[in-house]
């Protein structure tokens, strides 16, 4: 338990619990809850201030080992708690721990609605493409052939694309990070300094059912070469800058084209836009292998939030009123009976 | 022109003295305005002093194609000059706008009683629609009863004739023109519909005067025409009534008014999560124009997220509130096992509708017991509350608040379609009446240390803000560890935990039951709960007068039950459960006291009449 008057720093450590942490080693949930710590005092961020809301799952147990509020709920349901928690008091942080089965499958419709309504919290999807704690079958991000225990001859059904499903569902802000990149707690502050639903793919290894399931991109030696991280007002480069993305114009496409001695401008590539709802799209839906992973803020572009809707309309609608409760009691048609003359 | 069939011979009428009340049923087609005749009706009827019940009955569809018998709608309105319990057995007198009303609801009507229909709807279209292979007006089958034929359909356009309005909307002021013509027929005032019509229409001036206009026709139909026999003016006094001031209550307008008081006596701000769905939606209606009471309200993606908002809510420091009708609440009921989980305050309420699935959405039930008191996995003990009526909801509602910030508990607040529908005359409380039960939340660490699952003397746990420094802990739906709340999969830990689960509900302080009507101890008890209150007070009232030794017991405390009630039960030779299911709460009784309790069971849709649970004591007592 901490002892902290309110102005004191926090440190890394300040936010953890002496609760023992029971992910499998080598999970990249170790990696994802280290970068929260240390993002929390750089972010200014209170412990009793903070609420850390999540589903079920292996990322749902987060809650725990954060020395914050938190509330472990129940199978895709975070979103509506903590839509719950916020309304009820806006001055709180709020971030929302889920996974691809928690916020994809089981409570895709409140995330959906969570996001429509772009009530002002944090989500961070941990996508590991596999339900982990229920021992390994295929989730909705899964690749089409995936085997599992109840798809042991390959999953059929085709995956989604969690950062499009948001964007589709209204985002304002939309990012993608990995476990064990040094870049996740810059994604983390952006998504915190934006005010709305910051929502944040973070691609997380399973090492136990789908081991290396991102390697193609996050492995040391294809790195450079197939990770694109974005950057607000610089050139969409990668490769070590050989490489761009630029428009095709005729097809209104992207399309990835060589950079010859850094002179990307001669080449058209695209000067990052993260307020570019259009390019937005087209950046999350971007097949990967004939294009790179398009990671970092990927759009961010701010609009009113749910919550300071609510608290203005309940504001408004109360302006001059006095809540009397025996005067609402006595409303509508009402008559008076009097004492009988023979009664007293 | 008027067509008597049955005229009352003197000896049929000195067998029939004037009634003490009178049941008056308003049945036309779905878009004819009966449910809001009947509500103006109801209005100027309260305003006359008198006591009553009343009971709508509609179609699940919002228009149901015009002149089908399903599209029917009706509104029964029972008043008089003693206490009124129920909404009438049957009707004296029925309003038939069309043939499929006149069919759908003629059945109903008493031996002798008068038959009001309108003669223009009577066309062979319409008499297709509703099945008649000849005209019930002219063809004898209404013998029985007393019947008066006019066409209200042309004495209405007739009426409205110098507005201007296109036939349609002409028509629509039918409903008008058979209100105005009621109005006369019980001596009603009929200032009170003017001002309302004026206030309804006030951007449509001249729907306002064309409303009125037929109003007056109606009325003045009834003053001069010559009409034969069985039209004849009623003058039915005023009740006998406890001084003081009255309104017409709906089931649901008293209980989001009980839900705003009981905030209030809790002093906290509330929230309210809810989901569209028949016939809950009112209350989030009612609610969500209350802001300036501290109320939030929340109309979610679906009934899950309803209540999960309002467990967010209540973990937040507020009161969270959700609502819905049994397919909501099967919807909610793990986010429910939660609440239980996480020991934070809740208040659910049920308005049970005749099930199961989709099963009749506009109809009554009591179906919903089994699922409030048991319906949800694990041991999850929960309390469950039912109100009798409209009036009686306001206290439940308070008393559903109490118990769920007191203990730290969800709590299900029963109540059905025919009590969130049916409007009644309410004595206004006082609120100076009522004992606040302030919270207090927990804002320091409390000496010896803070531990989230501490025990007060009412087994309930602390209630912690987020945003409290030095109170930081994390709570959820896996078994917690006794005091500390952390995660414990321990078998003795689960043990312990569950019946500390388990005896914080059968801790709560219920009342005493107490007995309605009659002795503590007898020949027959008559044992019920919920909206089937009137027809059993009034069926045990008469059963008494006739010198029969029977009681009447009523139980608003579901779960936890009263304490004294096994004790009570006992004392009676017989006890019979008239419910509208097939023997819920009969099941738990026999279960709980191993009393030998009997079912009399109703499961139509409709409430029950008087006569029903009458025939059942005799037949016990026989």
């Amino acid at each position: 338990m901490n002892d902290m008057t309110p102005v004191a720093k926090t440190l890394p450590k300040d936010w953890e619990t002496d609760q023992e942490v029971r992910w499998c080693p080598g999970c990249g949930d170790y990696a994802i809850l280290k970068a929260v710590q240390r993002t929390m005092p750089e972010i200014g961020a209170r412990p009793e201030n903070t609420v850390f809301v999540s589903g079920i799952g292996c990322s749902s147990r987060f809650p725990y080992y954060m020395e914050t509020y938190g509330f472990h709920t129940i199978h895709g349901r975070a979103p509506a708690v903590a839509t719950g928690v916020k309304l009820a008091n806006p001055d709180l942080d709020v971030w929302i721990i889920t996974g691809d089965g928690d916020a994809l499958s089981i409570g895709g419709n409140h995330t959906m609605h969570l996001i429509r309504r772009n009530l002002d919290c944090q989500v961070l999807l941990f996508n590991n493409e596999i339900y982990g704690l229920t021992k390994g079958q295929y989730s909705p991000t899964s690749h089409v052939g995936t085997r599992s225990p109840s798809t042991p001859f390959g999953s059929l059904d085709r995956p989604l694309t969690p950062c499009a499903f948001v964007l589709g569902s209204g985002a304002r802000f939309v990012a993608r990070a990995i476990d064990v990149n040094k870049n996740l707690p810059a994604v983390l502050k952006a998504a915190y300094a934006h005010k709305g639903t910051g929502f944040v793919e973070i691609f997380q290894n399973c090492i136990v059912y789908n081991d290396d399931v991102f390697a193609p991109f996050t492995e040391k030696a294809n790195a450079s070469a197939s990770q694109l991280w974005v950057e607000q007002g610089k050139p969409l480069l990668f490769a070590g800058g050989t490489k761009g993305l630029t428009l095709d114009t005729e097809k209104l496409v992207l399309k990835v084209v060589d950079v010859v001695d850094g002179d990307w401008a001669a080449a058209h590539v695209i000067v990052h836009d993260q307020t570019n709802r259009a390019v937005a799209h087209m950046l999350v839906e971007m097949p990967f292998g004939p294009f790179p992973m398009a990671l970092g803020v990927l759009y961010d572009d701010p609009a009113p939030t749910f919550e300071s809707a609510v608290v203005a309309q309940n504001a408004q609608a109360s302006a001059g009123k006095k809540p009397d409760l025996q005067k609402l009691l006595s409303q509508g048609q009402t008559w008076q009976v009097e004492k009988q003359p023979h009664s007293m | 022109m008027a067509s008597a069939v049955h005229e009352l011979t003197p000896a049929e009428a000195s067998a029939n003295p004037p009634a003490e009340s009178i049941v008056v049923r308003f049945a036309g087609d779905s878009g004819d305005g009966m449910q809001l005749t009947g509500g103006q009706f109801t209005l100027s009827t309260a305003l006359a002093g008198n006591d009553l019940a009343t009971f709508p009955d509609f179609p699940a569809e919002i228009r149901a194609p015009q002149g089908t018998l399903f599209g029917v709608s009706a509104f029964q309105i029972n008043f008089g000059s003693t206490a009124i319990d129920t909404a009438g057995d049957v009707p004296d007198v029925l309003i038939a706008m069309n043939p499929a009303a006149l069919k759908t609801n003629v059945d109903a009507l008493k031996a002798g009683g008068l038959i009001i229909a309108d003669e223009g709807e009577f066309g062979e279209r319409n008499l297709a629609k509703a099945k008649y292979a000849a005209n019930p007006l002219h063809d004898g089958s209404l013998a029985k009863w007393q019947l008066l034929a006019f066409n209200i359909s042309q004495l209405t356009l007739d009426a409205v004739k110098p507005f201007g309005l296109g036939n349609k909307e002409a028509l629509r002021c039918k409903n008008m023109w058979t209100l105005g013509l009621a109005l006369w027929m019980f001596d009603r005032d009929r200032q009170p519909i003017v001002d309302w019509l004026k206030a309804k229409f006030a951007k449509m001036p001249v729907l306002a005067e064309a409303n009125i206009a037929a109003l007056n026709a109606g009325h003045a139909y009834g003053e001069t025409a010559e009409l034969a026999g069985p039209m004849k003016q009623h003058h039915v006094a005023a009740a006998p009534a406890e001084p003081g001031l009255y309104r017409t209550v709906t089931g649901a307008e008293s209980i989001s008014l009980g839900l705003v008081a009981g905030a209030q006596l809790a002093g906290v701000k509330m929230f309210f999560g809810g989901y569209p769905i028949t016939p809950a939606s009112a209350i989030l209606h009612h609610l969500s124009r209350l802001k300036e009471f501290g109320i939030t309200t929340f109309q979610a993606e679906d009934e899950i997220a309803a209540i999960a908002s309002a467990i967010g809510a209540s973990y937040a420091g507020q009161l969270g509130v959700t609502s819905s009708s049994g397919p909501g609440i099967a919807l909610k009921g793990e986010a429910m096992g939660l609440a239980i989980m996480t020991e934070l305050p809740l208040v659910i309420i049920n308005s049970q509708r005749g099930g199961p699935s989709t099963g009749l959405p506009t109809k009554t039930e009591q179906s919903d017991l089994y699922q409030a008191v048991y319906g949800r996995n694990g041991d999850a003990p929960m309390p469950v509350i039912a109100a009798r009526s409209p009036a009686d909801a306001f206290d439940c509602a308070i008393e559903a608040v109490r118990i769920a910030v007191q203990y730290m508990t969800p709590v299900m607040l029963l109540t059905d379609g025919y009590i969130a529908n049916a409007a009644e005359p309410w004595l206004v409380p006082n609120m100076d009446d009522y004992a606040p039960f302030p919270v207090t939340y927990l804002e320091t660490v409390p000496e010896g240390g803070f531990l989230p699952y501490a025990r007060d003397e009412k087994r309930a746990r602390p209630w912690v803000k987020p945003g409290t420094p030095g109170l930081l802990h994390r709570i959820g739906g896996i078994e917690k560890q006794l005091g500390t709340g952390n995660i414990e999969y321990g078998a003795a830990n689960h043990q312990a935990m569950t019946e500390m689960r388990r005896d914080k509900v059968l801790g709560i302080d219920v009342p005493d039951q107490e007995v309605e009507l009659g002795e503590a101890g007898g020949k027959l008890a008559i044992v019920g709960w919920g909206s089937t209150f009137g027809p059993i007070h009034q069926a045990v009232r008469r059963a008494r007068k006739k010198g029969l030794d029977v009681s009447h017991i009523h139980i608003r405390h579901i779960w936890p039950l009263p304490g004294n009630l096994g004790a009570l039960l006992k004392g009676y030779d017989k006890i019979i459960v008239p419910e509208m299911n097939t023997g819920q709460l009969k099941t738990v009784l026999r279960d709980q006291f191993l009393v030998d309790a009997r079912p009399l069971n109703k499961i139509s849709g409709q409430p029950f009449m008087i006569s029903e649970i009458e025939a059942a004591i005799e037949e016990a007592l026989a």
